[in-house]
Protein backbone atom coordinates (compact mmCIF):
# COMPACT_ATOMS: atom_id res chain seq x y z
CA UNK A 1 0.00 0.00 0.00
CA UNK A 2 1.29 3.66 -0.05
CA UNK A 3 1.73 5.52 -2.95
CA UNK A 4 4.25 2.77 -4.55
CA UNK A 5 3.17 1.30 -7.75
CA UNK A 6 4.63 -2.14 -8.63
CA UNK A 7 8.05 -3.74 -8.26
CA UNK A 8 10.86 -4.81 -10.51
CA UNK A 9 9.18 -3.38 -13.56
CA UNK A 10 10.97 -0.38 -14.13
CA UNK A 11 13.60 -0.53 -17.47
CA UNK A 12 15.39 1.96 -15.67
CA UNK A 13 19.98 1.25 -16.17
CA UNK A 14 22.41 3.29 -15.26
CA UNK A 15 26.26 2.81 -16.82
CA UNK A 16 28.24 3.76 -13.88
CA UNK A 17 31.90 3.83 -16.14
CA UNK A 18 30.51 7.12 -18.19
CA UNK A 19 29.12 8.73 -14.76
CA UNK A 20 30.85 11.97 -14.08
CA UNK A 21 28.95 12.86 -10.87
CA UNK A 22 27.38 16.15 -11.84
CA UNK A 23 24.17 15.51 -10.00
CA UNK A 24 22.02 16.27 -12.59
CA UNK A 25 19.86 13.09 -12.64
CA UNK A 26 19.44 13.98 -8.63
CA UNK A 27 17.99 17.31 -9.63
CA UNK A 28 15.72 16.02 -11.71
CA UNK A 29 14.54 12.78 -10.54
CA UNK A 30 11.30 13.73 -8.96
CA UNK A 31 11.30 10.29 -6.60
CA UNK A 32 14.52 10.59 -4.95
CA UNK A 33 15.72 7.62 -7.29
CA UNK A 34 19.83 8.69 -7.78
CA UNK A 35 21.78 9.41 -5.03
CA UNK A 36 25.58 10.30 -5.57
CA UNK A 37 28.36 9.00 -3.20
CA UNK A 38 31.92 9.41 -3.84
CA UNK A 39 31.16 11.45 -6.75
CA UNK A 40 29.04 8.94 -8.84
CA UNK A 41 25.87 8.18 -8.96
CA UNK A 42 23.53 5.33 -7.91
CA UNK A 43 20.31 4.11 -8.44
CA UNK A 44 19.06 3.51 -4.79
CA UNK A 45 15.43 3.60 -4.84
CA UNK A 46 14.40 1.62 -8.36
CA UNK A 47 11.24 0.80 -7.71
CA UNK A 48 10.13 4.82 -7.54
CA UNK A 49 11.21 5.20 -11.07
CA UNK A 50 7.97 6.23 -13.42
CA UNK A 51 10.28 6.04 -16.38
CA UNK A 52 9.42 10.07 -16.88
CA UNK A 53 13.01 9.99 -18.83
CA UNK A 54 14.37 13.41 -17.40
CA UNK A 55 17.64 11.34 -16.19
CA UNK A 56 18.10 9.95 -19.42
CA UNK A 57 17.43 13.46 -20.95
CA UNK A 58 19.49 15.44 -18.76
CA UNK A 59 22.74 12.91 -18.60
CA UNK A 60 25.55 14.69 -20.79
CA UNK A 61 27.54 11.88 -21.00
CA UNK A 62 24.34 9.20 -21.53
CA UNK A 63 24.85 7.09 -18.99
CA UNK A 64 21.33 6.84 -18.11
CA UNK A 65 18.96 4.61 -20.22
CA UNK A 66 14.89 4.14 -20.05
CA UNK A 67 12.25 3.28 -22.02
CA UNK A 68 10.02 5.99 -21.76
CA UNK A 69 6.43 6.60 -22.71
CA UNK A 70 2.80 7.67 -21.84
CA UNK A 71 2.07 5.05 -18.32
CA UNK A 72 -1.67 5.82 -19.17
CA UNK A 73 -4.07 3.24 -19.05
CA UNK A 74 -6.21 5.08 -21.47
CA UNK A 75 -3.40 5.95 -23.79
CA UNK A 76 -2.13 2.71 -24.30
CA UNK A 77 -5.70 1.47 -24.78
CA UNK A 78 -6.34 4.68 -27.14
CA UNK A 79 -2.66 3.79 -28.85
CA UNK A 80 -4.01 0.32 -29.23
CA UNK A 81 -7.05 1.12 -30.90
CA UNK A 82 -5.21 3.68 -33.49
CA UNK A 83 -1.76 1.53 -34.46
CA UNK A 84 0.39 3.53 -33.01
CA UNK A 85 2.46 3.99 -29.51
CA UNK A 86 0.40 4.68 -26.64
CA UNK A 87 -1.24 7.89 -27.12
CA UNK A 88 -3.00 10.41 -24.56
CA UNK A 89 -3.97 13.07 -27.29
CA UNK A 90 -1.95 15.79 -25.59
CA UNK A 91 0.16 16.77 -28.13
CA UNK A 92 -2.50 19.37 -29.15
CA UNK A 93 -3.47 17.96 -31.94
CA UNK A 94 -6.26 16.35 -30.99
CA UNK A 95 -8.94 16.44 -27.83
CA UNK A 96 -6.53 15.55 -24.56
CA UNK A 97 -7.71 12.44 -22.73
CA UNK B 1 -6.23 40.16 -21.60
CA UNK B 2 -7.39 41.07 -17.73
CA UNK B 3 -4.01 39.76 -16.68
CA UNK B 4 -1.78 42.54 -18.27
CA UNK B 5 -1.68 45.49 -16.36
CA UNK B 6 0.51 47.91 -18.36
CA UNK B 7 3.67 47.44 -20.66
CA UNK B 8 7.38 47.87 -20.23
CA UNK B 9 9.17 50.86 -22.03
CA UNK B 10 10.48 47.92 -24.62
CA UNK B 11 6.27 47.09 -25.19
CA UNK B 12 6.73 43.71 -23.09
CA UNK B 13 3.49 42.84 -21.40
CA UNK B 14 3.16 43.31 -17.51
CA UNK B 15 1.24 40.71 -15.96
CA UNK B 16 -0.22 40.96 -12.22
CA UNK B 17 0.31 38.28 -9.70
CA UNK B 18 -3.24 38.79 -8.87
CA UNK B 19 -6.11 36.35 -9.85
CA UNK B 20 -9.39 37.86 -10.33
CA UNK B 21 -12.70 35.70 -10.49
CA UNK B 22 -12.44 35.06 -13.78
CA UNK B 23 -9.50 33.27 -13.38
CA UNK B 24 -10.71 31.33 -10.77
CA UNK B 25 -13.41 30.60 -12.23
CA UNK B 26 -11.44 29.43 -15.54
CA UNK B 27 -9.18 27.44 -12.85
CA UNK B 28 -12.74 25.56 -11.79
CA UNK B 29 -13.83 25.09 -15.42
CA UNK B 30 -11.06 23.47 -16.81
CA UNK B 31 -10.95 21.05 -13.70
CA UNK B 32 -14.54 19.97 -14.82
CA UNK B 33 -12.60 19.47 -18.05
CA UNK B 34 -14.84 22.15 -19.80
CA UNK B 35 -13.00 23.79 -22.62
CA UNK B 36 -10.15 22.04 -21.24
CA UNK B 37 -8.07 21.92 -24.55
CA UNK B 38 -8.52 25.98 -25.24
CA UNK B 39 -7.24 27.43 -21.79
CA UNK B 40 -4.03 29.13 -23.22
CA UNK B 41 -2.21 32.23 -22.82
CA UNK B 42 -0.17 33.38 -25.74
CA UNK B 43 3.51 32.70 -25.73
CA UNK B 44 6.13 35.07 -25.89
CA UNK B 45 7.77 37.08 -22.81
CA UNK B 46 6.07 38.44 -20.02
CA UNK B 47 7.23 40.53 -16.87
CA UNK B 48 6.38 40.53 -13.49
CA UNK B 49 6.80 43.78 -11.35
CA UNK B 50 9.70 45.82 -12.51
CA UNK B 51 12.05 43.25 -13.90
CA UNK B 52 15.52 44.96 -14.93
CA UNK B 53 18.78 43.05 -16.87
CA UNK B 54 19.46 40.91 -13.88
CA UNK B 55 16.13 39.66 -13.09
CA UNK B 56 15.75 35.99 -13.24
CA UNK B 57 13.75 34.00 -16.73
CA UNK B 58 11.39 32.25 -15.23
CA UNK B 59 9.79 29.36 -17.99
CA UNK B 60 5.81 28.70 -18.47
CA UNK B 61 3.84 26.23 -20.23
CA UNK B 62 1.09 28.10 -22.39
CA UNK B 63 -1.78 26.76 -20.12
CA UNK B 64 -2.88 29.32 -18.31
CA UNK B 65 -3.74 27.25 -15.23
CA UNK B 66 0.22 26.65 -14.97
CA UNK B 67 0.32 30.78 -16.00
CA UNK B 68 -1.77 31.48 -13.25
CA UNK B 69 -0.41 29.01 -10.83
CA UNK B 70 3.31 31.01 -11.38
CA UNK B 71 2.19 34.07 -11.37
CA UNK B 72 0.06 34.04 -8.11
CA UNK B 73 3.40 32.90 -6.25
CA UNK B 74 5.41 35.79 -7.70
CA UNK B 75 4.08 38.34 -4.99
CA UNK B 76 7.12 41.01 -4.58
CA UNK B 77 9.27 39.43 -7.14
CA UNK B 78 10.39 40.91 -10.00
CA UNK B 79 11.34 38.77 -13.19
CA UNK B 80 10.74 38.02 -16.64
CA UNK B 81 8.03 34.98 -17.52
CA UNK B 82 8.89 33.16 -21.22
CA UNK B 83 5.45 31.42 -22.39
CA UNK B 84 6.92 28.68 -24.56
CA UNK B 85 4.31 27.35 -26.61
CA UNK B 86 2.69 24.14 -25.07
CA UNK B 87 -0.53 23.92 -27.19
CA UNK B 88 -2.46 24.92 -24.14
CA UNK B 89 -0.70 21.85 -22.37
CA UNK B 90 0.37 21.63 -18.48
CA UNK B 91 4.38 21.29 -18.11
CA UNK B 92 4.34 17.59 -17.14
CA UNK B 93 2.17 15.96 -19.57
CA UNK B 94 3.96 18.57 -22.46
CA UNK B 95 7.37 17.52 -21.04
CA UNK B 96 6.33 13.81 -21.36
CA UNK B 97 4.86 14.86 -25.28
CA UNK B 98 8.10 16.51 -25.92
CA UNK B 99 6.58 19.83 -26.37
CA UNK B 100 7.70 21.19 -23.86
CA UNK B 101 10.54 20.67 -25.32
CA UNK B 102 14.75 21.54 -25.91
CA UNK B 103 13.53 22.82 -29.22
CA UNK B 104 10.52 25.09 -28.32
CA UNK B 105 12.63 26.38 -25.42
CA UNK B 106 15.75 26.83 -27.60
CA UNK B 107 13.75 28.61 -30.53
CA UNK B 108 11.91 31.10 -27.75
CA UNK B 109 14.83 32.37 -26.26
CA UNK B 110 16.24 32.91 -29.69
CA UNK B 111 12.56 34.49 -30.72
CA UNK B 112 12.23 36.98 -27.92
CA UNK B 113 16.32 37.54 -28.19
CA UNK B 114 16.73 36.64 -24.02
CA UNK B 115 20.23 37.63 -24.36
CA UNK B 116 19.19 41.12 -25.20
CA UNK B 117 16.84 41.06 -22.32
CA UNK B 118 19.54 40.19 -19.23
CA UNK B 119 22.89 40.33 -19.03
CA UNK B 120 23.48 36.82 -16.75
CA UNK B 121 23.07 33.62 -18.51
CA UNK B 122 20.77 31.81 -16.24
CA UNK B 123 17.28 30.54 -17.27
CA UNK B 124 14.79 28.88 -14.63
CA UNK B 125 13.00 25.98 -15.79
CA UNK B 126 10.10 23.73 -13.80
CA UNK B 127 11.90 20.91 -12.84
CA UNK B 128 9.37 18.79 -14.49
CA UNK B 129 9.91 20.18 -17.58
CA UNK B 130 13.02 18.55 -17.27
CA UNK B 131 11.45 15.18 -18.79
CA UNK B 132 11.35 17.25 -22.33
CA UNK B 133 14.22 19.62 -21.97
CA UNK B 134 17.58 18.73 -21.67
CA UNK B 135 19.71 21.32 -19.89
CA UNK B 136 22.92 20.86 -21.70
CA UNK B 137 21.71 21.05 -25.19
CA UNK B 138 20.12 24.30 -24.36
CA UNK B 139 23.29 25.83 -23.36
CA UNK B 140 25.34 24.75 -26.19
CA UNK B 141 22.45 26.15 -28.59
CA UNK B 142 21.72 29.35 -26.30
CA UNK B 143 24.45 29.58 -24.03
CA UNK B 144 22.29 29.85 -21.31
CA UNK B 145 22.11 27.43 -18.53
CA UNK B 146 19.25 25.77 -17.10
CA UNK B 147 18.92 25.84 -13.65
CA UNK B 148 15.29 23.80 -12.63
CA UNK B 149 13.67 24.94 -10.21
CA UNK B 150 11.22 23.10 -7.67
CA UNK B 151 8.70 21.18 -8.11
CA UNK B 152 5.99 23.64 -6.73
CA UNK B 153 5.84 27.03 -7.87
CA UNK B 154 5.08 27.55 -3.72
CA UNK B 155 8.23 27.20 -3.06
CA UNK B 156 9.82 29.00 -5.89
CA UNK B 157 10.18 32.42 -3.82
CA UNK B 158 12.47 30.24 -1.33
CA UNK B 159 14.21 28.79 -4.28
CA UNK B 160 15.06 32.30 -5.71
CA UNK B 161 16.37 33.48 -2.60
CA UNK B 162 18.55 30.38 -1.73
CA UNK B 163 20.51 31.21 -4.24
CA UNK B 164 18.85 28.56 -7.01
CA UNK B 165 19.18 25.80 -4.37
CA UNK B 166 16.15 23.63 -3.89
CA UNK B 167 15.81 20.59 -0.97
CA UNK B 168 14.91 17.08 -1.58
CA UNK B 169 11.31 17.99 -0.23
CA UNK B 170 11.13 20.44 -3.06
CA UNK B 171 12.48 18.20 -5.79
CA UNK B 172 9.78 15.64 -4.67
CA UNK B 173 6.41 14.78 -6.48
CA UNK B 174 4.20 13.95 -4.00
CA UNK B 175 0.81 12.99 -4.33
CA UNK B 176 -1.13 13.84 -1.30
CA UNK B 177 -4.96 13.42 -0.56
CA UNK B 178 -6.06 16.85 -1.76
CA UNK B 179 -4.44 16.23 -4.95
CA UNK B 180 -6.09 13.42 -5.92
CA UNK B 181 -9.40 15.10 -5.12
CA UNK B 182 -8.99 17.86 -7.19
CA UNK B 183 -8.38 15.39 -10.51
CA UNK B 184 -11.23 13.43 -9.68
CA UNK B 185 -14.17 15.79 -11.69
CA UNK B 186 -11.93 14.91 -14.98
CA UNK B 187 -12.27 10.95 -14.37
CA UNK B 188 -15.79 11.53 -12.88
CA UNK B 189 -16.43 13.55 -16.47
CA UNK B 190 -14.06 11.37 -18.43
CA UNK B 191 -15.99 8.49 -19.19
CA UNK B 192 -19.39 10.15 -18.42
CA UNK B 193 -20.98 9.61 -22.13
CA UNK B 194 -20.04 6.01 -21.69
CA UNK B 195 -21.68 5.18 -18.31
CA UNK B 196 -24.59 7.37 -19.55
CA UNK B 197 -24.86 5.12 -22.80
CA UNK B 198 -24.58 2.22 -20.98
CA UNK B 199 -27.50 2.92 -17.99
CA UNK B 200 -29.49 3.53 -21.37
CA UNK B 201 -28.72 -0.03 -22.52
CA UNK B 202 -29.59 -1.33 -19.36
CA UNK B 203 -32.71 1.10 -19.55
CA UNK B 204 -33.60 -0.12 -22.71
CA UNK B 205 -33.28 -3.88 -21.42
CA UNK B 206 -35.19 -3.41 -18.29
CA UNK B 207 -38.00 -3.03 -20.06
CA UNK B 208 -38.27 -7.03 -20.92
CA UNK B 209 -39.63 -9.11 -18.28
CA UNK B 210 -40.12 -12.99 -18.54
CA UNK B 211 -39.73 -11.89 -22.40
CA UNK B 212 -42.27 -9.79 -22.08
CA UNK B 213 -41.57 -5.44 -23.15
CA UNK B 214 -43.28 -2.98 -21.14
CA UNK B 215 -41.84 0.68 -20.48
CA UNK B 216 -43.50 0.36 -17.36
CA UNK B 217 -41.36 -2.89 -16.50
CA UNK B 218 -38.32 -0.56 -16.46
CA UNK B 219 -39.86 2.37 -14.32
CA UNK B 220 -40.54 -0.29 -11.76
CA UNK B 221 -37.18 -2.10 -11.69
CA UNK B 222 -34.76 0.25 -13.01
CA UNK B 223 -33.23 1.68 -9.58
CA UNK B 224 -31.69 -1.54 -8.96
CA UNK B 225 -29.15 -1.31 -11.82
CA UNK B 226 -29.02 2.38 -11.29
CA UNK B 227 -27.26 1.88 -8.19
CA UNK B 228 -25.13 -1.03 -8.46
CA UNK B 229 -23.80 1.04 -11.91
CA UNK B 230 -23.48 4.24 -10.61
CA UNK B 231 -21.64 3.10 -7.48
CA UNK B 232 -19.61 1.16 -9.84
CA UNK B 233 -18.68 4.61 -11.73
CA UNK B 234 -18.40 6.72 -8.64
CA UNK B 235 -16.00 3.95 -6.88
CA UNK B 236 -14.11 3.79 -10.02
CA UNK B 237 -13.63 7.28 -10.54
CA UNK B 238 -13.62 9.04 -7.09
CA UNK B 239 -13.81 6.58 -4.18
CA UNK B 240 -10.84 5.06 -5.83
CA UNK B 241 -8.34 7.89 -5.98
CA UNK B 242 -9.54 9.32 -2.77
CA UNK B 243 -8.30 6.35 -1.21
CA UNK B 244 -5.51 5.37 -3.16
CA UNK B 245 -2.70 4.53 -0.58
CA UNK B 246 -5.09 2.63 1.71
CA UNK B 247 -6.34 0.01 -0.55
CA UNK B 248 -4.87 -3.03 -0.62
CA UNK B 249 -2.67 -4.27 -4.14
CA UNK B 250 -0.54 -2.00 -6.09
CA UNK B 251 -2.09 -2.57 -9.25
CA UNK B 252 -5.15 0.36 -9.41
CA UNK B 253 -7.15 -2.42 -11.01
CA UNK B 254 -7.28 -4.76 -8.24
CA UNK B 255 -8.00 -1.99 -5.94
CA UNK B 256 -10.62 -1.05 -7.96
CA UNK B 257 -11.52 -5.16 -7.55
CA UNK B 258 -11.29 -4.50 -4.04
CA UNK B 259 -13.62 -1.89 -3.70
CA UNK B 260 -16.11 -2.88 -5.75
CA UNK B 261 -16.25 -6.56 -4.12
CA UNK B 262 -16.97 -4.66 -1.14
CA UNK B 263 -19.82 -1.87 -1.95
CA UNK B 264 -21.25 -5.11 -3.90
CA UNK B 265 -21.43 -7.24 -0.48
CA UNK B 266 -23.10 -4.01 1.12
CA UNK B 267 -25.53 -3.25 -1.82
CA UNK B 268 -26.59 -7.38 -1.33
CA UNK B 269 -27.22 -7.10 2.27
CA UNK B 270 -29.38 -3.96 1.75
CA UNK B 271 -31.15 -5.88 -1.06
CA UNK B 272 -29.75 -3.65 -3.84
CA UNK B 273 -28.76 -6.83 -6.18
CA UNK B 274 -31.94 -7.92 -7.69
CA UNK B 275 -34.10 -11.31 -6.73
CA UNK B 276 -32.44 -14.19 -8.36
CA UNK B 277 -28.99 -15.97 -7.99
CA UNK B 278 -28.44 -15.22 -11.59
CA UNK B 279 -28.88 -12.06 -11.30
CA UNK B 280 -26.92 -11.29 -8.05
CA UNK B 281 -24.15 -12.90 -9.67
CA UNK B 282 -24.34 -10.44 -12.75
CA UNK B 283 -24.35 -7.65 -10.50
CA UNK B 284 -20.80 -8.54 -8.78
CA UNK B 285 -19.48 -9.21 -12.44
CA UNK B 286 -20.68 -5.66 -13.96
CA UNK B 287 -19.70 -3.89 -10.66
CA UNK B 288 -16.08 -5.42 -10.75
CA UNK B 289 -15.83 -5.26 -14.29
CA UNK B 290 -16.44 -1.19 -14.03
CA UNK B 291 -14.99 -0.35 -11.09
CA UNK B 292 -11.64 -2.03 -11.95
CA UNK B 293 -11.22 -0.41 -15.41
CA UNK B 294 -12.23 2.77 -14.36
CA UNK B 295 -10.34 2.90 -11.37
CA UNK B 296 -6.93 1.50 -14.06
CA UNK B 297 -8.23 4.46 -15.61
CA UNK B 298 -6.83 7.13 -13.28
CA UNK B 299 -2.80 5.43 -14.02
CA UNK B 300 -3.24 8.50 -16.03
CA UNK B 301 -3.53 11.33 -13.87
CA UNK B 302 -1.55 9.70 -10.66
CA UNK B 303 2.35 11.06 -10.48
CA UNK B 304 3.87 8.08 -9.31
CA UNK B 305 2.95 5.31 -12.10
CA UNK B 306 5.44 3.84 -14.91
CA UNK B 307 4.76 2.78 -18.29
CA UNK B 308 6.31 -1.10 -17.88
CA UNK B 309 4.11 -0.86 -14.72
CA UNK B 310 0.35 -0.17 -16.47
CA UNK B 311 1.78 -2.24 -19.12
CA UNK B 312 2.28 -5.10 -17.07
CA UNK B 313 -1.09 -4.61 -14.93
CA UNK B 314 -3.22 -4.13 -18.02
CA UNK B 315 -2.11 -8.09 -19.23
CA UNK B 316 -4.24 -9.47 -16.51
CA UNK B 317 -6.72 -6.57 -15.34
CA UNK B 318 -8.05 -6.26 -19.46
CA UNK B 319 -8.94 -9.86 -19.68
CA UNK B 320 -10.83 -9.96 -16.42
CA UNK B 321 -12.59 -7.22 -17.22
CA UNK B 322 -13.32 -7.76 -20.24
CA UNK B 323 -14.83 -11.45 -19.61
CA UNK B 324 -16.68 -9.99 -16.32
CA UNK B 325 -18.33 -7.42 -18.35
CA UNK B 326 -19.68 -9.72 -20.91
CA UNK B 327 -20.66 -12.49 -18.71
CA UNK B 328 -22.16 -10.15 -16.40
CA UNK B 329 -24.26 -8.19 -19.21
CA UNK B 330 -24.88 -11.75 -20.78
CA UNK B 331 -26.09 -12.79 -17.52
CA UNK B 332 -28.48 -10.07 -16.70
CA UNK B 333 -30.07 -9.74 -20.19
CA UNK B 334 -30.58 -13.16 -19.89
CA UNK B 335 -32.79 -12.74 -16.45
CA UNK B 336 -35.03 -10.51 -18.38
CA UNK B 337 -36.00 -13.31 -20.11
CA UNK B 338 -36.48 -15.92 -17.67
Amino acid sequence: MGLTYLKNVSTLELDVNKCTGCLMCVFVCPHNVFEITNKKSQIVNKDFCMECGACQKNCPENAIKVTTGVGCAGGIILGYIKGTAPDCGCDGSSECC
Amino acid sequence: MSYIIGHTNNNIPIVTTNLNILDLLGAIKVRWSIFRSNYKVKPGLYAIGNPDKNSDVLVSANYKLSFDHLRKNLIGINAWILVIDTKGINVWCAAGKGTFGTKELISKIQDFSIDKIVEHKRIIVPQLGAVGVSAHEVKNATGFNVKYGPVRATDLKAFLSNNYKADKKMRTVFFSFKDRLILTPVEFVGHFKYFVFLLAAIFILSCFKNAIFNVDFAFSYFLTPFFNLTASYITGTIITPLLLPFIPFRNFSFKGITLAIIFSFILLLTNQMGNSILEIISFFFLNIAITSFTAMNFTGASTFTSLSGVKKEMKIAIPIQIILFVLGFVIWTITRFI
